[in-house]
């Protein structure tokens, strides 16, 4: 029987690695594009246990909309990654420093 | 199982954007440059009749309703209100802006109507779900304005920046949310609420959820340690951009500190509190110090933001009715000033001239003392000096916080708001005891002259008799 603290666990060990794919990270913008994706996948792995162990389908629904939420975040994601590069010719996040003082 | 219609009438404001959002969409398709200015005239009219509709719906008492997502109550009326007041300030003050940078297109003003849209959302939210989805369409919406000057190199970089802490901000809320979800098995503020009180559940869960909803919030309000955006979103988006992100926005924002904190979680006021204290100091310290070390004026701006945003955490940190009320005269308040003074930046700019450093306001009482006149108005009002608004505002907020017993928070802040005071001082003594570099006529659009005017004008008059709002303020306060 899987226990409701595993599947805890294992939602915050996922939101662990997006937070350090996210703040380690120092090379490509692409890279914490995914880490910001599965720090939410994180959040719905969080809600879909609670809902099946509170026998609540409240937390289910709120996970459908995370996923939609989350494939617009993308695609404005990637359109801004788009703009940056054809302005910067590079999506190094060393050289986002345009704007440090 | 039965499926009953909801009552739709509280929601009219939100429903009648968001057709004339697409209406507007689809008109500015068949309009030519020539003509943009429809679509101008258009938003414009769509925020009256949102305005007309807000007012015809309110109601005294909360109206609940969607199953109880959805609140219509005189906080979420009052603070509509001034959401569509600030948003038509904005349009008003950047259209020749956007007309001379060559961004005077539809998607300017159909981006800011949805993030409208959202800021609403956010403001009649009672459930954790409409509270996320009003922020993300209002997040979303401000990332891709930050980004409308498409050929900028640092217009791209603020909105990568401003994309990549949102999201973080969102990833933090919604763990948090899911933790409340779990322990109290609702998504409703309502129930969360009287759940709470009960005590009938793990605290230890309840105060973990807090602490992430807690960051996540921050990281939205852009208080210290979560503020490195600020500055850089502030300094890297077109000036018309900063305007509207500066003042709309930090309303919603209040409003949903007070719908999730307030309503849904003040059963653990106590915990919270402590957690509030430590950013709003943190913020009222960083904002103010490091803005006396910049030379732009947008980041010296988005510095004070940070400090300003740490004073309206104070009213809230009261946990009583008077701080809340006090709190929501703040950021009223600070949206107008924020209006005035990066509207004087897009006044004072010009065709490939953006007027964003400090020495650009040199000597601006020779070339116009009348809007010399207006930044000092309203640089001694985010200061905080009498007899302009911004003292009340501050008195209003401090003095809720002596009567909790914290005293020696009320003394920090004044002691930094007097720290403060160096940089705004700085700015008024640019404009009267220098000597002009650049001599250019002040141009600019009579309708813009006009409502600058007035924002001045309104600073002062509600320093003078501020008694008006404060009981506004005071009334819609439960």
């Amino acid at each position: 029987m899987i226990e409701l603290s595993d599947f805890l666990i294992l939602g915050a060990i996922l939101f662990c690695i997006s937070l350090a794919g996210i703040f380690l990270n120092r090379k490509n913008i692409i890279i914490i594009l995914m880490a910001i994706e599965l720090m939410l996948l994180a959040v719905n792995m969080n809600f879909v246990a609670f809902s099946h162990y509170l026998g609540n389908i409240d937390g289910q629904i709120f996970v459908f909309f995370i996923l939609t939420v989350a494939a617009a975040e993308a695609a404005i994601g990637l359109a801004i990654l788009i703009l940056l590069f054809r302005t910067k010719r590079t999506i190094n996040v060393d050289r986002l420093d345009a704007l440090k003082h | 199982m039965a499926f009953e219609i909801p009552n739709f009438t509280p929601a009219l404001p939100e429903i009648f954007l968001l057709t004339m959002i697409c209406v507007v969409l689809v008109v500015d398709l068949f309009l030519t440059d020539k003509n943009r200015s429809i679509t101008y005239l258009l938003s414009q009219a769509t925020l009256l009749g949102a305005a007309v509709l807000t007012v015809v719906v309110q109601s005294a008492v909360p109206e609940y309703t969607f199953s109880g997502m959805f609140v219509n109550d005189g906080m979420g009326t009052v603070l509509k209100l001034f959401i569509y007041l600030s948003t038509a300030v904005v349009f008003i003050y950047s259209r020749e802006y956007l007309m001379e940078r060559n961004l005077f297109k539809g998607e300017f003003f159909v981006l800011a109507l949805f993030s409208v849209l959202g800021m609403m959302v956010m403001v009649s939210a009672n459930n954790l779900l409409t509270i996320y989805l009003g922020l993300e369409v209002l997040s979303l919406a401000l990332v891709a304005l930050v980004a409308l000057n498409r050929d900028s190199s640092i217009s791209s970089e603020a909105a990568m920046k401003y994309f990549v802490l949102g999201a973080i901000a969102s990833g933090m809320l919604l763990y948090g949310m899911s933790m409340l979800y779990g322990a109290t098995g609702s998504l409703d503020h309502t129930e969360i609420a009287s759940f709470i009180e009960q005590g009938s559940t793990d605290d230890i869960v309840l105060k973990f959820a807090l602490v992430f909803i807690v960051i996540g919030l921050a990281f939205k309000l852009g208080a210290v340690p979560f503020h490195m955006w600020v500055p850089d979103v502030y300094e890297g988006a077109p000036t018309a951009i900063t305007l509207f992100i500066s003042s709309a926005p930090k309303i919603a924002a209040f409003a949903m500190l007070m719908r999730l904190l307030v309503e849904g979680l003040g059963g653990l006021l106590v915990h919270w509190q402590d957690m509030l204290i430590i950013i709003a100091v943190l913020s009222i310290i960083a904002g103010n110090v490091i803005a006396i070390a910049q030379t732009n004026l947008k980041r010296m701006l988005a510095y004070s933001t940070i400090s300003h945003v740490g004073f309206l955490m104070l009213g809230i940190i009261a946990g009583t009715s008077d701080g809340y009320s006090a709190g929501m005269f703040y950021v009223i308040v600070y949206a107008l000033m924020s209006l005035a003074a990066f509207g004087m930046i897009i006044l004072l700019s010009r065709s490939g001239f953006e007027a964003d450093t400090l020495e650009d306001f040199k000597g601006l009482n020779q070339r116009s003392p009348w809007f010399a006149f207006m930044m000092l108005i309203t640089m001694f009002s985010m200061a905080g000096v009498p007899p302009t608004v911004g003292f009340y505002a501050k008195l209003a907020v401090l003095s809720a916080v002596v009567e909790i017993g914290l005293v020696w928070l009320a003394v920090l802040a004044v002691v930094f708001s007097v720290i403060g005071a160096f940089y705004y001082l700085r700015v008024i003594k640019f404009m009267y005891f220098d000597k002009a570099v650049d001599t250019t006529p002040i141009s600019g659009a009579y309708d813009m002259r006009a409502v600058m005017s007035a924002n001045g004008v309104i600073i002062l008059l509600l320093g003078i008799y501020p008694t008006g709002l404060i009981a506004l303020c005071v009334s819609v306060m439960p």
